[in-house]
């Protein structure tokens, strides 16, 4: 297989592009994205559509988010930026209210097909308005779908199943994950929404992890099996909603540990989601508590020694694993 | 369009009376518990809905609010099927997974009503940027109240629509309360097409309870927008009879004197307009208010005898396939 090597910003502007080419309702619209956006996802495509298909906005969430839903309603399938998921809470109302009960409340009459594609994290001294990690909003309102992709590889073949789908699709990405060189295929693969990926195989310990939190899952697995002859299977879910909890369970059955890590705050958290489906579907095979790895009850700090001491990274999940009994 | 002649004057007063009835009997039905819910009534405002429903057609997409029955039905919707879903039945429009509050037939472009007070006026929006980059000559709609225009989302759709100059028309009925509260408790600005005057939108407030001026006011809007203007907007004034829901103490306002509203009344109104241009005798007005009567009778029926949606339903419907 011929590889290539991009980065998640790159494929996700890829696929934009793709879905763009291929179905001419596929509209994108948000802040600034003709000029392409803060982290360029949207570079080139007001050039290569016009601007009848790629849209500025003004900075009215709300507005646009109803905009954007409105639109999808009457057939087209607008992806709408939301520049930080901080800023998704202005379109709470309309996500939660008109979204996500469309095609319930209308009784089948009205379908959604929009992406809102939006970036959360921290560690980039953005402070606590600018780096949260929200997904456990999305994950509790029923009729939206989420995505949080952590790869490249996954980002692109996730946001065309994402457009194509015909219910609401909130698509999580990372800015710190955002230029992370990676190898893929020429060919970027298809991925389904609702489908886990294992990444690593192990038997002692599975390590269900988030977005960036999934690299360090990975980091931590080759530290664990170098000093502790730990071997950690490391799933990715890279969709929340809906959860492949199949995968999930089925690696718990071998491993009888698991450990769930992502750096949103662990209280309320979608590991907390995870930690109990996992124990209703296999607590006889569980052989220790479920361990979770989060960020501590609290916002983002400023400063940048405080920033770093408060995300969650490979120490913390190597020390969940040895801490398991 | 422009001025309304006797066979339009006919069809509106048809339609009036068939709210007028059937929000009536969703009174009765409510206070004998078999209409359940938060009940909304529009009696009072039928004007303004016919005045502008009337004129579209069903790819013309229209949006409403929590007070949405008479939008219903005015623009095409079965009364058999607004009944059905006020009673939660599986033969309602939304096979009672909506309610009062959430009625959508998209069938006839009436893409649905909202909870949210002013959340559906952006996503009226959204239909006139589906039209207008569909290359269609289809026209969107949506009606708020007064209440609605101090919601951040109702300034910030407007700033839009103008900036991208999109074919909506947005309806207000202005029946100068809030829930339960004056117009003056809320704001300074007395007419709401006085709020949308900076953008440059073109704008007029009308008595809302005069069909016939709406009508007119609403043709001009909309033949403009057919042919790629836009936005506007326009302010209906009126006056809602009942509370703000069934239930309503009311205490916050006095009621009007009899007199006083059947000169208000926007049915008898036409009536009277209609009688003195000789569109119709005293047989024809008899006879448009009793099919609306057995319209309603028959919606009743149709309800009553219509069964409950099967429990599976509520975790079938949350997602569309696909």
């Amino acid at each position: 297989m011929r590889m290539a090597e991009t980065t998640t910003i790159g494929a996700i502007n890829f696929a934009l592009a793709e879905a763009m080419r291929g179905d001419e309702r596929v509209i994108v619209l948000g802040e600034d994205v003709a000029e392409g956006g803060p982290f360029t996802a949207t570079a080139g495509l007001a050039e290569e559509f016009g601007v009848s298909r790629v849209i500025n906005t003004p900075i009215s969430e709300a507005a646009i988010t109803g905009v954007a839903i409105g639109a999808a309603q009457a057939g087209l399938r607008p992806v709408l930026e939301i520049m930080y998921v901080d800023f998704l809470t202005l379109a709470l109302d309309q996500l939660a209210n008109a979204a996500a009960k469309a095609h319930f409340m209308s009784g089948g009459q009205l379908t959604v097909p929009l992406v809102v594609r939006t970036q959360g994290g921290a560690g980039h001294r953005g402070a606590a308005q600018h780096s949260q990690s929200l997904e456990s909003w999305l994950t509790h309102v029923p009729g939206l779908k989420v995505v949080m992709p952590s790869r490249a590889v996954d980002a692109a073949g996730l946001l065309a199943s994402a457009i194509a789908d015909p219910n609401p699709v909130v698509f999580v990405e990372c800015k710190t994950l955002y230029f992370r060189k990676e190898q893929v295929p020429d060919e970027l693969p298809a991925v389904p929404i609702g489908e886990a990926a294992v990444l690593r195989e192990g038997r002692d310990v599975t390590i269900v992890a988030l977005s960036r939190l999934v690299h360090d899952a990975l980091g931590a697995a080759e530290r664990l099996a170098a000093e502790d002859g730990i071997e950690a299977e490391v799933i990715d879910p890279r969709t929340l909603v809906p959860l492949d909890l199949e995968t999930i369970v089925a690696s718990v059955e071998r491993t009888t540990r698991l450990v769930v890590a992502h750096e949103a705050v662990t209280h309320g958290g979608a590991g907390a989601e995870v930690a109990a489906l996992v124990q209703e579907a296999a607590f006889d095979h569980l052989d220790a508590p479920v361990a979770r790895v989060g960020a501590p009850f609290a916002p983002v700090p400023f400063s940048a020694q405080l920033e770093d001491s408060y995300l969650p990274g490979v120490d913390e999940i190597v020390a969940a694993v040895r801490g398991l009994r | 369009m422009g001025t309304l002649d006797g066979g339009q004057a006919a069809r509106l007063l048809s339609v009036m009376w068939s709210i007028r009835l059937f929000e009536e009997r969703v009174g009765q039905l409510t206070r004998a518990g078999e209409v359940d819910g938060l009940i909304h009534l529009s009696i009072g405002q039928e004007g303004v809905a016919a005045g502008v429903c009337a004129q579209l057609r069903d790819d013309d997409h229209v949006y409403s609010g929590h007070r949405a029955h008479g939008h219903a039905l005015a623009k095409g919707a079965s009364p058999e099927r607004v009944m059905a879903e006020l009673m939660g039945r599986d033969t309602g429009l939304c096979r009672g997974l909506g309610g009062s509050m959430h009625l959508v037939d998209a069938e006839h472009g009436f893409m649905g009503a909202t909870g949210v007070v002013g959340g559906n006026v952006p996503l009226a929006l959204g239909s006139a940027l589906a039209s207008r980059l569909g290359g269609s000559d289809a026209v969107a709609v949506v009606f708020f109240g007064d209440g609605a225009v101090q919601a951040g989302h109702f300034v910030e759709t407007v700033n839009l629509a103008a900036l991208w100059a999109l074919p909506l028309v947005l309806v207000c009925e202005n029946n100068g309360y809030a829930e339960f509260t004056p117009r003056s408790a809320h704001t300074v600005v007395e007419r709401v097409s006085d709020v949308v005057a900076p953008y440059g939108i073109e704008r007029a407030t009308v008595d809302g309870n005069d069909v016939s001026e709406v009508w007119e006011a609403f043709a001009r809007f909309l033949a403009a927008a057919r042919a790629g203007g836009g936005p506007f907007l326009l302010e209906c004034l009126t006056h809602r009879v009942r509370g703000h829901y069934e239930g309503d103490p009311g205490r916050y306002r006095e009621a009007l004197a009899e007199a006083e509203w059947r000169e208000k009344d926007p049915i008898l109104r036409l009536e009277r307009q209609g009688r003195a241009a000789g569109w119709f005798d005293e047989e024809a007005l008899g006879g448009i208010a009793a099919a609306a009567a057995d319209g309603v009778e028959s919606a009743v029926r149709f309800a009553r005898e219509s069964p409950f949606p099967p429990a599976e339903l509520t975790g079938q419907m949350v997602y569309a396939d696909g």
